[in-house]
């Protein structure tokens, strides 16, 4: 495929949703036909709890610009507790990437519910908007495994 | 080297008329392992389902990606369609380009990069899928109801009419609950006893029920099908079994002067008692804190009149262990402590009552014997104000910021018998908003005010003030806009009510969920209103959320369909999305174990060679299939890498996050 040649910068976001609230939020924000840029890319997770703070790192180093987490609203979680977990850890990486001087904006925690496909269409264009003005991340590309 | 067929759908022109389908499924067979791609206008249709099992047939596919909708939408069915052409049905991955991407983007370059990028992330992770087999555990046919009120009895009598056994475990020493303690009830008026009371000996002639009174649940373990309980029976220091209920002991025990729960402490009973005379089971229990012969040894005139030779001293609290394959909470209400509301004087007028007492001074089996008397002086009281809302719709944080939602009713109910039984009363109702929703509430409301001449007033009593044996009420006419001052005989407290104290332990011992307010969450508010969303456990009455008689019969016998839909099965198939640990890696550490909220994980010692011939004992984690529900928490808290979620394996999200930001 063509990708064609563009001056403005289009971040690569990857966001994380757990199956049961924030994937369902982000699927009626589709249904609902509330629109946000394509360049976020959702991967489904049974529950925030899953998400290994390796994931983000991974997402950086092969060149995403911005990494957000998603799940269900405290005291929400279909697993009772698997969001206070995700929180705890996203909380230690997050002041880690901060010290290795990743700007903090480049990573979030939201908490959509299946209902919020209006939050989901809202924090997607917020973040975009975030990270397109932060501009490209640099400082954890792995630049051996970029595609020239 | 897996063969992967790529299917995209058009979705009509849901998908196609933003994402080029034709360019995707082309982009798509040329991405690695890819050996059949196509599109087709309705994937999930019949044709395109079977399209899919002959593609599957013919080039040998090991595995497939569907770019279609939400797999919330229809995974189940394309795994299905896999497994009925031969392919095991986790070997399915889907690429959400409706919802995720043809709905949201108008621009169909971008919009068609996205599905492409999709479909790649999909196809990286049927690389690395596994083969799942769904595990089977039995299922014990045997309920558990917790709570013995209006709630829990039809709940029993429903599962145990479809053939199953139940137990009813009680705390109290009868079942029966609140309704039997209430007078009569709206909208229709009919005495409660006359309608709860042949339900209750229902219960207690029942084969399949078996009813442990006095006695509360102390653990739970377990998991849906398969739950073992451990039930413990306090001492009553009567046998059960020989008590013939005829009440002799009550009248001879000389401890005379013990406040009496079911009155609402509004008379005494004997240390010895029936709760009332259709107590289920009509058994003797003695009150431990007050009888003298437990506590000092002197007395035992009970044992002496006893005829049938029924009681014994010496009893002791008794644990019965039992399994159960679903467990029903029925744990009920109390009405709210009402320390923080001392402007109405509750504490310093005992004619000012809640609404609960007021049901036992109008009951002809409560301590007045039906009349209406004050509990000061014993005088009829001409002039009665009732408060409706106290506690209840409170954000100011003394009371709960919710309805009581039975409270509107109740008090036209208390307002309309008072003036029907009594005409010389006047009587006052002072409300925030009357809420009668319900079939033929709002024709009853209507009654009390045209036809019995109740006074409704819009406002607020701002302090009741006890003086020279009356009680001043200060009053807000809201529509009138004017201060009131009423000399009133009697106030009536419509309280709010909260879920039982013992809601959260119950709760926790469940790992059921429950809102702030301690009321149980139900699984899905709408869809899903009497499970919890523990597999297993079912919610029946108020103990859910504020509920009148007739929604929490309904309530009850829904969740008893529920239970038996459970019941009836032989084995439940169980999600094989659940984690494993790899017991060459794991080190024993116990720090999957601490966040596993299902208890899913235990150790076990076990050998293993070491390179230099020899054999070491280690300790190693293993999951409990059936247990784990494959939320993932362990595997990021396990420090060795040793435990991974099958079908969302951390090989397998690498994968897909490489595809996203190659
Ligand atoms: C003053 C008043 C008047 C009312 N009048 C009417 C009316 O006229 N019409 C109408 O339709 N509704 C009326 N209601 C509402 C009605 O009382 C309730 O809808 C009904 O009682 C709810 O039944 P339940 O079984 O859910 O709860 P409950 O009646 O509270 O029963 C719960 C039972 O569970 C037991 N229990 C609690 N915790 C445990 C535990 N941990 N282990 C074992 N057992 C436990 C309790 O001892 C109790 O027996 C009135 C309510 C009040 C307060
Ligand atoms: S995946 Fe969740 S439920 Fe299963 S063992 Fe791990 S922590 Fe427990
Ligand atoms: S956390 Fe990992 S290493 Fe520790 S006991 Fe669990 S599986 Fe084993
Ligand atoms: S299931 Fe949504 S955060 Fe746990």
């Amino acid at each position: 495929m063509q990708v064609e040649e563009t001056k403005e910068f289009k971040p690569t976001i990857v966001a994380f949703c757990c199956n049961w609230c924030s994937y369902a939020g982000a699927d009626l924000s589709g249904t609902n036909r509330l629109n946000y840029p394509a360049n976020v890319k959702i991967i489904r997770v049974p529950c925030s709890c899953r998400v290994n703070p390796m994931f983000i790192l991974r997402a950086f180093q092969r060149g995403a610009d911005g990494v957000i987490l998603c799940g269900c609203h405290p005291g929400d979680c279909h697993y009772t507790t698997g969001n206070y977990y995700a929180r705890r850890r996203m909380t230690l990486l997050f002041s880690m990437l901060d010290f290795l001087g990743i700007e903090k904006e480049r990573t979030r925690v939201e908490w959509v519910s299946a209902a919020e496909g209006a939050k989901f269409a809202a924090t997607m264009n917020d973040f975009v908007a975030t990270i397109t003005k932060l501009g490209e991340n640099r400082r954890l590309e792995d630049i051996r495994c970029k595609k020239q | 080297m897996q063969r992967i067929g790529v299917f995209v759908c058009w979705c009509g022109s849901n998908i196609a008329a933003t994402v080029d389908v034709q360019q995707v499924a082309d982009e798509l067979a040329k991405e690695p392992g890819v050996v059949y791609s196509t599109n087709y206008q309705y994937m999930c249709s019949q044709s395109g389902q079977q399209m899919i099992q002959e593609a599957i047939k013919e080039h040998h596919l090991t595995g497939i990606v569907i770019c279609s909708c939400s797999p919330r939408m229809h995974e189940a069915t394309f795994r299905k369609t896999a497994a009925a052409a031969g392919l095991n049905s986790y070997m399915v991955e889907i690429a959400n380009i409706r919802e995720q991407c043809s709905w949201i983007h108008k621009n169909k370059e971008e919009a068609t990069e996205k599905a492409i990028i999709l479909g790649r992330a999909a196809i990286a992770k049927v690389h690395l899928n596994a083969p799942l087999t769904a595990g089977e555990s039995p299922v014990v046919k045997r309920a558990l109801v917790i709570g013995g009120g209006i709630a829990g009895i039809q709940t029993a009598l429903d599962i145990a009419d479809a053939g199953f056994e139940v137990d009813i475990v009680e705390k109290k020493p009868t079942i029966g609950g609140k309704m039997a303690q209430i007078d009569k009830t709206f909208p229709t008026l009919d005495c409660a006893a006359c309608i709860l009371t042949p339900k209750m000996v229902d219960v207690a002639q029942n084969e399949k029920i078996h009813i442990y009174s006095y006695s509360e649940v102390e653990s739970v373990k377990g998991f849906v099908g398969n739950f073992t309980a451990t039930i413990k029976k306090k001492a009553r220091y009567v046998k059960e079994d020989v008590c013939t209920g005829c009440g002799l002991c009550t009248e001879k025990c000389p401890m005379k002067k013990v406040p009496n729960e079911f009155n609402q402490m509004l008379d005494n009973r004997t240390a010895i008692y029936i709760p009332f005379a259709q107590a289920v089971p009509k058994v003797a229990t003695i009150d431990p804190n007050a009888c003298m012969m437990l506590k000092n040894g002197k007395c035992g005139v009970c044992s002496k009149v006893c005829t049938a030779g029924a009681i014994d001293y010496t009893q002791k609290d008794e644990y019965i262990e039992q399994q159960y394959g679903a467990i029903v909470v029925a744990t009920g209400f109390n009405t709210i402590k009402l320390d923080n509301f001392d402007e109405f004087a509750y504490s310093q007028s005992p004619d000012v009552v809640t609404s609960l007492e007021f049901e036992r001074l109008m009951n002809a089996a409560g301590p007045t014997g039906g009349t209406l008397l004050r509990p000061s002086d014993h005088t009829h009281p001409h002039t009665l104000v009732f408060v409706q809302c106290v506690g209840s719709r409170d954000i100011s944080g003394c009371g709960k910021p919710y309805c009581s939602k039975i409270c509107c009713m109740y008090t036209a109910k208390h307002a309309m018998l008072c003036r029907e039984k009594y005409p010389d009363t006047e009587v006052y109702v002072f409300y925030i908003d009357v809420r009668t929703p319900g079939k033929n509430f709002d024709e009853f409301y209507r009654r009390a005010v045209e036809e019995y001449g109740v006074h409704y007033i819009k406002g607020m009593v701002g302090k009741v003030a006890p003086k020279d044996g009356k009680l001043m009420v200060q009053a807000s006419d809201l529509l009138a806009n004017d201060q009131l001052l009423i000399e009133a005989d009697m106030v009536v407290l419509a309280t709010a009510i909260e879920p039982d104290e013992s809601a959260r332990s119950i709760a926790t011992m469940l790992t059921a969920s429950m809102d702030t307010n301690d009321f149980f969450t139900e699984a899905h508010p709408k869809l899903r209103p009497v499970e919890s969303p523990t597999a297993g456990i079912f919610l029946s009455g108020v103990c859910q959320g504020p509920k009148d008689i007739p929604e929490t019969v309904s309530q009850a016998s829904a969740a008893a369909a529920k239970v038996i839909g459970l019941l009836v099965k032989d084995k439940l198939t169980c999600n094989p999305c659940v984690a494993e640990s790899n017991e060459l890696m794991c080190n024993g550490c116990s720090a999957c174990e601490k966040v596993c909220p299902y208890g899913a994980i235990t150790y076990s010692d076990k050998e293993f060679r070491t390179p230099y011939r020899t054999t070491i004992m280690r300790r190693v984690a293993s999951v409990n299939p059936a247990v784990c529900q494959g939320c993932g928490a362990c595997t990021v808290a396990c420090p060795s890498g040793a435990m991974d979620l099958k079908g969302f394996s951390t090989r397998q999200i690498m994968a897909e996050v490489d595809a996203i930001c190659k």
